[in-house]
């Protein structure tokens, strides 16, 4: 029955990427590609996986869909009018659809359990993880200690992220700190007195909740990047009923950068930590007398550093869009 | 017993997405997205339910929030644009 | 105890699973952006109250209860909130009413 909700949820979504590629309004098309996220984190939840859901949430249905709106502030909301036919680009994407199908005839059933994963790769992760680590959350194990490097690859990628946006979009050459100055408009939704009242209210309470998804994450689901999102979203609803100069104020952009930089170093650190206690790189276990220990102050401290970076960059793309005028 | 109210709240999803897709003004969508994030924190304590996993119910939680701020601001970027433009806000 | 809690949730969740489709129907088909904000803002909340209500009696009391009644108690909290900021950026923006019932010359 469970499978038949997934299904629709499918079908919705395929109509709903239709509705993306139709729009010629690009409001309209960020719109629809919130509801695309949202449906995504319904799919992901429906297959049983929280965190991967959690992280949809956080990051896609909420600051992507305002990093979309802040960059669609600076153009023209029509899409440009096509001038080439476009029967060669159906023609290619049908192609590779059925190409796509017809190689997954080859792969095991969802949820198989004579599956490769199910037999050879779940099973030892299962087992090890309360031997070794002895934490609830396996998939954060596995995400922070026994596949620690990819981890510190995606928080590099961010942490690229988060720096080209600063490079490429900052106004002006070096000026970028002086010319952040608060235009009439930047005043956020400073004259509504119900939202501005409400989200006062409420920006302890989500940070809050942003800090618990970080530090619950060992025992279900949570994490860094979800709850640097989280955290991250806190702080942008503080941004947009206080306007940009008080958001700045509280928060300078130079903590921010201080922020990106110090949850990556954190990262690697704990690794070149562990290669001077005499393990190898990103081994947890030499941290501390008691290797189990060991592993979860490891673990507590990589995604310390990856809600760090995460925040970091998120609210610092944030201001970069949104303080960005387009008449400049 | 959950079954009936997960495919009145699925219903409703559909329901929202046609609105989503049809809207004229973009104020429409964005209370379809409104409504869309709202029934998806429902559908989502629903399955939590569901599955006897509840301590997915933070997810739920979080959704709830994320929606919040992304509908405000969605009408802070509107109002922005609408202000700048100084023009009826019409989409397609 | 227990069947009466049963039928309590019973109820509650096919009250709320009704208003919530009720609130998307009418976002779908009514004509106007207001009386469609008017359907999908009002049975939010009350088919959010009925329907976590509903599930918090099958919780028990627990921990999973008392993340419910958060949930609720935001969820209350804010969906009045995004709807008066949406129907205020519409107002602003000039969305105007389409049947205007009573003008000043009716009178």
């Amino acid at each position: 029955m469970v499978v038949l909700f997934g299904l629709f949820l499918l079908t919705l979504l395929v109509i709903t990427a239709l509705g993306i590629v139709n729009a010629d309004n690009l409001f309209a098309a960020v719109m629809l590609m919130g509801i695309f996220s949202l449906q995504m984190a319904a799919i992901f939840f429906v297959l049983d996986a929280a965190d991967v859901a959690l992280t949809e949430a956080a990051v896609g249905a909420g600051v992507a869909t305002m990093l979309l709106l802040g960059a669609l502030a600076l153009t023209k909301d029509k899409e440009k009018r096509r001038r080439r036919r476009r029967w060669p680009a159906i023609v290619i994407v049908t192609v590779t659809t059925l190409m796509m199908i017809y190689a997954t005839f080859d792969m095991p059933r969802l949820g198989d359990p004579q599956a490769p994963v199910h037999q050879h790769v779940a099973p030892w992760y299962l087992s090890e993880t309360p031997k070794v680590i002895d934490i609830p959350n396996v998939v954060t194990a596995i995400l922070a200690s026994f596949r620690g490097y990819d981890t510190l690859g995606e928080v590099f990628v961010i942490f690229t992220a988060g720096v080209g946006v600063m490079f490429i979009l900052a106004n002006g050459s070096g000026n970028g700190r002086r010319t952040m100055v608060p235009s009439a408009d930047s005043t956020g939704l400073r004259h509504h007195l119900v939202p501005r009242v409400v989200g006062r209210l409420l920006v302890p309470f989500i940070v809050l909740f942003g800090l618990y998804v970080q530090f619950h994450g060992e025992y279900g689901p949570g994490g860094g990047f979800q709850a640097g999102a989280l955290i991250s979203a806190g702080l942008i609803l503080y941004a947009l009923v206080e306007g940009e100069k008080e958001a700045l104020r509280a928060i300078p952009l130079s903590v921010l950068v201080g922020m990106i930089a110090f949850g990556a170093f954190l990262f690697g650190a704990v690794g070149v930590v562990g290669m001077l206690f005499g393990g190898n790189f990103l081994d947890y276990s030499v941290l501390l007398s008691n290797p189990v220990a060991g592993q979860h102050l490891g673990i507590m401290l990589v995604e310390l550093g990856v809600g760090i970076t995460v925040t970091g960059v998120l609210l610092t793309i944030f201001h970069t869009i949104a303080a960005r005028r387009k008449d400049h | 017993m959950y079954y009936a109210v997960t495919i009145a709240i699925l219903a409703t999803m559909a329901l929202a997405l046609a609105r989503a897709l049809l809207g004229p003004t973009v104020y429409d969508r964005v209370l379809a997205v409104n409504m869309f994030g709202t029934k998806t924190v429902l559908l989502l304590s629903v399955i939590a339910f569901l599955y006897g996993r509840q301590d997915f119910l933070d997810l739920a939680l979080a959704y709830a929030l994320i929606n919040f701020i992304s509908t405000l601001a969605v009408l802070k970027f509107v109002q922005d644009y609408a202000l700048r433009y100084r023009e009826q806000d019409t989409g397609s | 105890m227990q069947i009466a809690l049963d039928i309590a949730s019973w109820t509650l969740l096919i009250a709320g699973g009704a208003f919530v489709f009720t609130g998307g129907l009418g976002a779908l088909r009514m004509p106007d952006f207001y009386t469609r904000m008017h359907a999908a803002s009002l049975t939010d909340s009350l088919g959010t109250i009925l329907v976590l209500f509903g599930i918090a009696l099958q919780a028990g009391v627990s921990l999973a209860a008392l993340k419910l009644i958060t949930i609720t108690l935001f969820l209350l909290l804010t969906s009045p909130t995004a709807a008066y900021a949406l129907a205020n950026a519409a107002r602003l923006s000039g969305v105007n009413p389409e049947h205007v019932v009573a003008t000043n010359e009716q009178r």
